[in-house]
Order: C-alpha cells, then structure tokens, then sequence
C-alpha cells in the first residue's frame, strides 16, 4: 500500500487552529487548564492530552516583522526512534507509512519520550492505579483506515494541511517550494529516513524550531536491533535498559523549547 | 457583500483593512490564499501586526481611526496619476469608459456648493448647523440643500471627462465631481498621509502603487473590510471612501472586486435583510416617521427619495432607478403593500390603506439604536427590555455603564444559551443586588444545530440548515419563543380595541403546520417572507410579479423568488456544480442568493458598451446572440450599444441616477469623506483639516466629525484627555473566542486556546512602564478599567503622529464575569466610549484614550 502523509504549508497557516480543536475533538482528549503567558500560544507544551499545537514566533523586527506559525506533533518519521525503542511494539508503523500506536500495549516506560528527535511523545500517569502510557498523534489512525482524512485535516481553513499518497504530496510540495523560491525549503523529504508529515516553509527549518538534521541516535538504534532480541527475562537486560536510558536522556538534541 | 466568499479567488489584488480576516473569518482565507497562489497582492492595512498581516505582501501600519487619511491619500495617488497621464496612457492604466459613464464622475454639482476645504469653514461642507435643535444628542446636522447636481433630474455631465480630453484640472467644470473629488483630497500627499497615521512614506507609496494597477481594464482589486472599519464616529465614511476607490479603479460589478463586508456572525446579513436595525423594515424599505400618517405621506416620501434621475451626456441614457422604476405603479409600493398584507394578512385592504397605520411610527431626532436605546434605558425612558442572542453587558460600549443602565428597568428578558453577563448584571463584580428590583426572566434558547431555518451568509446567500439533535431541557428555538410569546400577547388582548390592541389582535399569525402542529414552523416563516400569491398560496418566483392591490404577500421582497413555482425552497439547493461563465465561482445552484439568485451585484458594469466582459477571463456576465450569459444580470436590457435611444439603462439600477455614486449626497455629514479625528484623540489639532481640538462638551466639529452622536449615559460616559490617558486604545476579537463569549468561554476546549483577557502593546511602552511579557497590567480610560496579562510584543510599533510619539494598546472584548472562563473588570468594552457614528450611530469601539500601568 502506497505510503500516506499529511503536506503542511506554513506559508498558508494562518494559525487560527482550528487543527488543535479538531484533534481534541476527534480523540477525545480533554482541556489542559491555562492561563496566558504573554503569548497567544497555548497550552505551553505537547502533553498527553494536546498532541498537537500551533506554535508562534515573531522574527526580525519593523519593517521586516513576520510572524511566523508551525505545527508541534507526531512527524511520523521512517527511522523512527520511537518505534526503535518501544518495547512492547505499543508504537509500529503501519501499512500507511505513519507511526502508530496500540494504547493496550503501552508499558509506560517513556523511552519513546527520549528517543523522538522532535521531542513530541509525552506520557501520562494515573496517580491512583499508578498506570502511565505514552500518548502522541497518531494521524487519525482510525479516521485514515476509514478511508477519511486526519481530523486536523478535514478543518483546516486556509488549506495549509492537505492528507494523501506521500509520492504525491511531495511532488506537489517541491512544485510549490519552486513556486516561492527564495529561501524556501521542503522539509521532511529524507531527514530521519523521510518524515510522513511534510513541511514547505519559506525560511531555513531552524525559524521554524525544526532540527536542522534530526538523528535517532545509535544508542537508541543498539537497543532495537541488538539487544532486545536477546531476550526479555533476562535481568541484564533491565540493567543495561536502565544504562541506556541515562545514556538517551543526556543526548543534547536541539529541539528548541516550547513557548514563547 | 457585493461579492461573494469563494469570488475572492478572482482577485489580483486584495486590500484587507478594517478587518482582521485571517483571524476573524479564517475560511475567508480559503479563498485569499488560492488567489494568492494565482499570483494576486494581499495588503494588509492594521494598527497592529495580526495572523492576516502574516500573509501579506505588504504590511501597511496605520494610526487606528485614520482610514479615511490613508483611503483619501490613495484616492490623490490614483487622481494625481489620472491627471499626469496623457488621455492615451491614462485610458491603459484606469478604465476611464467605467469611470466616466459608469460613475458619477463626470456629473456637475450646484454652482452654490463649497467643499470642507473651503477656508471659512475648515473641514465641514456647506450648510452647517451646530447643537441642531430636531437632534439632541449630534453635534451638529446639515442642510444639505447645495450638496445635489445643478439640474436636479437631469445632471449635467463634462464632456472632457466623458470623452477623456482633459490633460489638467483646470479643463474640467469647477463643480464637475471628478475635479471637487481633486479638490476634497488634493492636500492628502503621502507625506501628510504618513504624519497623520503613521504610516511610513515609502510603505504607503507601495500600498498605492500595487492597488492603483487594479485600475486597468480587465483587472480586478477587492476590499475586505469589518468592524474595523464600521465601528468609528466616521464608520460610514470610512466605507464611503472604500467606494470611491473601488469605483475609481472600476472595481465594482467585476469579479474579484467589490466592496466586501465580512459581516460578524454567520448571519449578520441575514438580519440586516429582515429589518434587525431601527431605521429599516424587511428588504432596506424605510422606517415610517411621525409625519407620516398616511401610506400616501409614506409613497410621496418614497418618490422624493427614489425617484428617477437620468444622467446627460453619457453612454447610458436611461437610469432604472428599480425602486420607483414605473411611475405608475412603483416598486417600492408593491413591496411595502405586499409586507402588510403578510403582517395583517385580510385585515390589510386598500380601504384601511393595508394597515400601514398598524406599523409602529419613529420620532424623528429620536435615537433607536443600540446606543440611543440604552441612552433611553438609562435616563428611564424604556422600563422593559428582551435581550436575544445579544450580550451587551459585555459587547455594549462603556460596558459598566450599560450594565448600571439595566439597574434602571422594571423587567428584561435574555434569551441564550447560557446565563450571560448581561441576565446577571445584577451580580456582576461591585453591584448591591439587593438595592436592584429588576425582574430578570432568562429563557432557554436553541442552538443552531437545534433548530431549522436559513442563514445569510456575507454573500447574501440563504442556507438552510436543518436540525441535527433535539434542544437540551426546556431550550426552543427563538421562532418558537417568538411564537408563543405573540399567542399569548394576542390572547391576552382579545376583546379589547385601539390604538394598542389592534395591532396584535389584527395580526396575521400562523406559523404552525402540519409537519409541525405543536411549534413554529420556520418553513412556514421562509415562505411567507418569499411571498405567495393571497388568494391561491402559490409561491411567487421574483420580486417582479409583487403587486400593491394587496393581491400578494411577502414578508421581504429581497427573498422574492427563493421559492420556485413547484414551491420548493432553493435556500435548500446543493448543486456542488459550477456552470458559471469560464468556472469562476458562482455556483448558483448551491443554495440561493438575494436578489434573485444574482451572486455579484452591479455586474452590469463588469461589461463595457457592447456587453463584453472588461475581463475576459473572469466574464461575470457577457452579451452573446441578443441574449445575457453568465449570472444572473443586474437587469435583463440589452448592452448599452445595442439598446435603442432613450433605452440604454445604466448599471446601477439601485441607484436613482443609475450610476455608481463617488460623490454620495445621502451621508449625514457631506457628500465626500473628510478626515476627523475619534471622540478621543491623542493629537491637539486635526492634522488634515487645520481645526484645533476644541473644549466644546460633545465634540469640536471639523477636528471631530461635526455630526456624530455622542452619549451621556446617565453621566458614565466621561471622556478623557490626552495628558492623562495618552495611549491609543482598540478593541477587538481572536480566532478562539465568539462576540460576547456566551458560547466560547462555556467551552473548555477554546477556554484552552485564550484563557483570559490580555492587553497587547509595544516593546518600548512597555519598557516605559515597567512592564514585561507575561506582567498583570491595568488598562484604563475614563470610563473604567480592564487588568489584563500584557502581551508585550513587536507587532505594535510606537507611532509618530505629527511629531508625537504615540503607542496603542489592545484588549480583546470577549471576556465577562459569568460562565467558564470569567473575571472581573475583564470585558474590554468597560474601556469603550457611548459615542457613534453620524450616520448609524454603531459605537466608536475601535478608538478610544487609554493608559496603562502595571499591577
């Protein structure tokens, strides 16, 4: 089955986000509770319960002021460090292409929150049944097998966000960074393999808060391949579990911080 | 709008000012960013940087309440160029056919006029009245007697102009409109036009340049405008001078261009058509005064207002002048007979004049608009109020003082989704409830989605929606409310005559059906303001076949032609088809527009003589065979060319002269916009006009506009000096909250998005006071203040305005003390004056004197 992706032109965005409703709406995630930080940003950050924000920045100054908008969540990456690093398989990628996620099979250890080079799963803890599991978009993995297109998607005004073959999409989107020239940029082409959430922006990735060249580090790619296969009950492996761990949360990724 | 949304996409050039599109209409910006990816300009004229200026090519910064600066100094650019271009390469870059024959440009003036530029009475035109006695609360009124072309019926026009021959000034009539228009806006250089808003030269030089190259034939520059513009003391003038504009570069009628009013809520125009406002009835017919006691004193004021005036000297020679287009038998009274016959139904005879005694007369000098309404409520003129789908505890201006006005009835009624502010004013922060005796009654409403009926969108489109759940509880639509609240006015007058009673006994009420035996039915409403035959209930396909013996009904003759003759209800269509001339957007099978399915107004002027499109590729209309292509004509007569002397209609059949109307007589206060200062500003003379701020109690005519109406509101209305409050204030709405907040702030996933009100303001104001990002700050004028989170941020500039440096503030108005998200001293209105415009009295929401200090 071809892959499928999700084009976002920043150039369109008009950050009235209606995408950050549409997503709660559709997985049925609650409100974060807020206040105003000096920005219209909000919430402040990714969090089990917002799997995706808008996220605003000024840049420059009067007269050459822009404000510029891009999309905080899930790039569904091929290389995807999450799913490297997930032990139970709770992450996976599926036919389509995207990264998806089976909540029943979520242990909660969060090493995908360390192994994402974009810095977007969260996880979340019930303090009463001491359960935790990570949460991230996961395309509308049930609105997209259905055949319809990511919730986000469906109700994007200005049609900064469109959903499609992933061939397809890119083709558009290099036909339209041609079309703005300048110093415009398709991103999400190769980096970590090729992500299936494209971006044509108008500026250098690194306006936009996007590493310049995001990496899932080797750590990370030792633990898949080599050691989980090893086996589960073994004791060590917990140990060296815990060695990498430490290993993956000193990684200096630079993935700019949230707000403002 | 003259346009319709998805028509945006037709546009090489799109000036968004006055309105905050890509915020407030975001699926406007559906349509922006495909004309944008075709290749069309957007610029974006704002007081402060917002998501719409992200967008744009061109950023314009502009003092708020200087629109008429800004619009005035491109009106010279366009005229200055006009008058340096030979006729040859003048006739290349403006559509001179459209400008002369289309427009009132070329007409002559009475000699006995004298502009606001005139030196004995510095910004105001001829005929002023200070304090005038008929209406107490305007600064001032006119006798506009001077203001009307020199042969009333039949103006005059100058052939330099018709035949494009002159090559200066000085060729054309002194009093022709095209050289006063010259005279009224000569002095609005760019220079000044950046010493007054702020603007820099170079910026607005830029603005002009890209705008003016709509101006060529087959080229198309749209506005966007809302409440930015509108919500001024000069709002009306402010739009006066988008028109002439727009008729200048022969924008109007064409696709992609017109003069597009995103209206606030989905239904804005929709109840504006069925008579919301206090100066019209359904389908913009008059309000009768006082003096009119008569239907007869109603049709002799009708002819003096609309009669027929036929333009000489132009390509076109006749005028339709719809409204009173046969003498005999006009339009307007077939419309106005046809009403009262829905309203009272067999009681309406043309022996009793059709009832029009029952209609509810106003005073004249009286005000019965929002402001003038609550200026009634306060000093305990109105005991009782009903208050639906409207908050104005929170959107009312000077806020604190409409809700200490409510403390002044005996009774009111909310109806809305919610408890508002505005049914609890009674408990909002700093009242004594128990001094209060106000019966509050709040009753349940429907939402949209629990309830069926129409909508008009900003592109007068009529769309049903149908019910999707059944209300919640007790909650019915307002038709029901209505319904039953009108049954029970009747019940309880039955038996008894007179002045009062009659009207509501002889009322023709019936608006339950079959289908709907319990509740109103809004079918049958959609009907009845369609219209029918009486005496068969055939439904009527076009305005055209309305009668004024009172054999037809209908409740808004605009909506005539909604139904087909099978009775369907093509508010109800969804044609996804496009069978418009070369695709360009009309889809006139999707649902139903007024007047008759016509999705772009005045497109008679998008042809030239022959009745070819200006613009080939985005033909509106097109002459072909003897017959019209394409939308729906703006009168079905032939091309001027083909027509017969003596027959060739004009384009704006609206219009009583039939052309489109640069110089505009009807205004309250002069036939061209002047720019004045707000009610509150920070500057000590008008920059334009020469007059010095005065210290008269209402306002200094001709450095303020000399007829706005300015409030007193039981003595809240303070207004503050510059020295004390020297900051600009507006206010305004985001994407992620709704007018008044009834439905936003109950809901938690929006509350998310905007928790609670800010203030936004400069970095260098900021740094003045103290004040960093993210600080509780308090926002004050002289009617009270807003503690707010600031928003410190480079998207507001200080400004220099003659000289001065001059910061502005903002603070969204959606915020209250009831529901979800609520705080006080949070609305942004508490900040507002009770001042508005001279025309339609909307409040001055968008300009004001403020201050701010850290908390």
């Amino acid at each position: 089955m071809a892959d499928k992706a999700i084009l976002y032109d920043a150039t369109k965005c008009t950050a009235c986000r209606g995408c950050q409703v549409a997503c709660k709406q559709w997985n049925d995630l609650p409100a974060v509770e807020t206040t105003n930080r000096g920005t219209y940003e909000n919430p402040p950050d990714l969090s089990a319960d917002t799997w995706l924000k808008m996220k605003f920045t000024e840049v420059g100054s009067p007269p050459d002021l822009r404000w510029v908008f891009t999309r905080r969540a899930c790039m569904h990456c091929t290389d995807a460090g999450c799913v490297e690093v997930c032990p139970t398989g709770a992450l996976y990628h599926n036919d389509l292409g995207f990264v998806g996620y089976d909540r029943s099979k979520c242990s909660g250890c969060g090493y995908c929150v360390e192994a994402c080079p974009f810095d977007v799963p969260r996880y979340s803890g019930n303090v009463i049944t001491g359960v935790r599991e990570a949460n991230k978009c996961t395309l509308c993995q049930d609105r997209i097998t259905s055949g319809y297109e990511p919730a986000c998607v469906k109700t994007c005004p200005p049609g900064a966000l469109k959903y499609g073959d992933r061939s397809t999409l890119l083709a558009e989107a290099k036909q339209r960074v041609a079309d703005l020239g300048g110093k415009a940029t398709l991103y999400g082409e190769k980096e970590v393999g090729g992500t299936h959430v494209l971006y044509v922006l108008d500026d250098e990735p690194s306006v936009y808060g996007l590493p310049k060249d995001p990496k899932v580090s080797g750590a990370v790619t030792a633990w898949q391949d080599i050691l989980q296969p090893v086996g589960w009950g073994i004791a060590a492996v917990t140990v060296l579990g815990l060695g990498l761990n430490y290993v993956i949360a000193k990684r200096k990724i630079k993935v700019e911080s949230e707000g403002k | 709008m003259t346009n319709h949304w998805i028509d945006i996409r037709n546009s090489d050039c799109i000036m968004i000012i006055g309105s905050n599109a890509a915020e407030n209409h975001p699926v406007s910006f559906k349509w922006v960013t495909v004309a944008k990816e075709r290749g069309a300009k957007l610029i974006s004229v704002d007081p402060r940087f917002t998501r719409t200026s992200s967008k744009a090519d061109i950023y314009a910064p502009m003092r708020s309440g200087c629109d008429i600066t800004f619009i005035g100094g491109m009106i010279r650019y366009i005229l200055n160029d006009m008058q340096t271009l030979s006729p040859t390469e003048r006739a290349e870059k403006y559509n001179m056919d459209y400008v002369a024959n289309y427009t009132n440009a070329a007409l002559v003036i009475n000699s006995s006029f004298e502009g606001a530029f005139d030196a004995s009475h510095p910004g105001r035109f001829v005929g002023y009245t200070e304090n005038p006695a008929d209406a107490p609360s305007k600064v001032g009124g006119y006798d506009k007697s001077s203001w009307g072309y020199a042969d009333t019926a039949t103006p005059a026009s100058d052939s330099a102009v018709v035949n494009n021959s002159w090559t200066s000034w000085s060729d054309l009539n002194p009093k022709c409109v095209l050289r006063l228009l010259w005279e009224n806006y000569q002095a609005y250089t760019p220079e000044k036009v950046s010493e007054v808003t702020g603007c820099p030269v170079d910026t607005f030089n830029k603005v002009c340049e890209t705008y003016a190259k709509t101006g060529a034939p087959g080229k198309a520059g749209t506005i966007m405008y809302a409440m930015g513009t509108t919500q001024h003391t000069y709002g009306t003038q402010n739009i006066r001078g988008y028109a002439i504009l727009q008729l200048l570069l022969g924008n109007i009628g064409v696709a992609g261009g017109g003069i597009n009013a995103l209206r606030g809520t989905s239904n804005v125009q929709g109840s504006t058509d069925m008579c919301l406002l206090s100066h019209i009835l359904p389908g913009y017919l008059a309000v009768p005064k006082h003096t009119h006691q008569s239907l007869e004193d109603y049709k002799n004021m009708a002819a003096g207002a609309k009669g027929i005036v036929t333009p000489q000297g132009l390509a076109g020679d006749k005028s339709a002048s719809w409204w009173w287009y046969n003498n005999d038998d006009p339009n307007y009274m077939k419309y106005i007979v046809s009403l009262l016959k829905a309203w009272w139904g067999d009681n309406a005879t043309a022996d009793n004049g059709f009832c029009f005694n029952y209609l509810p007369k106003v005073t004249s000098g009286h005000d019965y608009t929002h402001i003038g309404t609550f200026e009634a409520v306060a000093n305990g003129t109105v005991k009782g109020m009903m208050v639906w789908g409207q908050n104005p505890a929170v959107g009312g201006p000077d806020s604190e003082g409409e809700r200490k006005a409510l403390e002044k009835l005996d009774w009111l009624m909310v109806s809305d989704l919610f408890e508002t502010e505005t049914a609890a004013f009674w408990k909002r922060p700093g009242a004594n409830s128990s001094s209060i005796s106000t019966e509050v009654f709040l009753l349940p409403a429907a939402c949209s989605y629990e309830k069926q009926g129409s909508i008009s969108n900003s592109g007068r489109w009529a769309q049903w929606r149908y019910k999707a759940v059944a209300p919640i509880g007790e909650a019915k639509p307002d038709l029901a409310i209505i319904d039953e609240l009108v049954l029970k006015l009747k019940e309880k007058y039955a038996g008894e005559s007179g002045p009062t009673a009659d009207p509501i006994n002889k009322l023709f009420w019936n608006y339950r059906s079959s289908e709907s035996p319990d509740e109103a039915d809004a079918n049958v409403a959609a009907k009845e303001y369609n219209g029918y035959d009486w005496a068969t209930g055939t439904a009527l396909t076009s305005f055209g076949k309305l009668k004024s013996d009172g054999s037809t009904c209908s409740g808004n003759w605009l909506y005539c032609g909604m139904y087909d003759a099978d009775g369907n209800n093509k508010a109800k269509a969804r044609d996804p088809e496009d069978a418009s001339l070369n695709q360009i957007g009309l889809y006139s099978g999707w649902a139903w527009c007024w007047p008759i399915n016509r999705r772009i107004i005045y497109n008679r002027a998008s042809v030239d003589f022959d009745g070819q499109p200006w613009d080939s590729a985005h033909p509106v209309i097109k002459r072909e065979d003897g017959a019209w292509k394409g939308d729906v004509p703006d009168g079905g007569w032939p091309a001027i060319n083909e027509a017969a002397p003596g027959e060739k209609f004009l384009p704006f059949i609206m219009h009583r002269e039939g052309v489109g109307k640069i110089w505009g007589p009807g205004r309250a206060e002069g036939p061209l916009p002047v720019a004045y200062e707000p009610w509150e500003s920070p500057i000590e003379e008008n920059l334009v006009t020469g007059v010095a701020k005065g210290t008269e109690a209402k306002a200094t005519p001709g450095f303020h506009n000399p007829c706005c109406y300015v409030g007193e509101l039981g003595g809240m209305n303070q207004r503050g000096t510059s020295s004390e409050y020297p900051c600009v204030g507006m206010t305004y709405r985001v994407s992620e909250m709704w007018q008044a907040g009834q439905m936003t702030r109950n809901h938690p996933w929006l509350i998310e998005l905007q928790p609670e009100v800010f203030a936004e303001m400069g970095e260098e104001l900021a740094s003045d006071k103290g004040i960093k990002n993210g600080d509780k700050v308090r926002v004050s004028t002289a009617r009270g203040y807003v503690d707010a989170v600031a928003i410190v941020t480079k998207r507001f500039q200080r400004l220099t305005i003659g000289g001065k440096k001059v910061d502005q503030v903002g603070v969204p108005w959606h915020y209250g003390y009831i529901g979800m998200a609520n705080a006080p001293h949070s609305s942004g209105n508490i900040l507002t004056p009770h001042v508005g415009d001279a025309n339609t009295t909307i409040p001055e929401y968008k300009t004001f004197l403020c201050k701010v200090q850290k908390i």
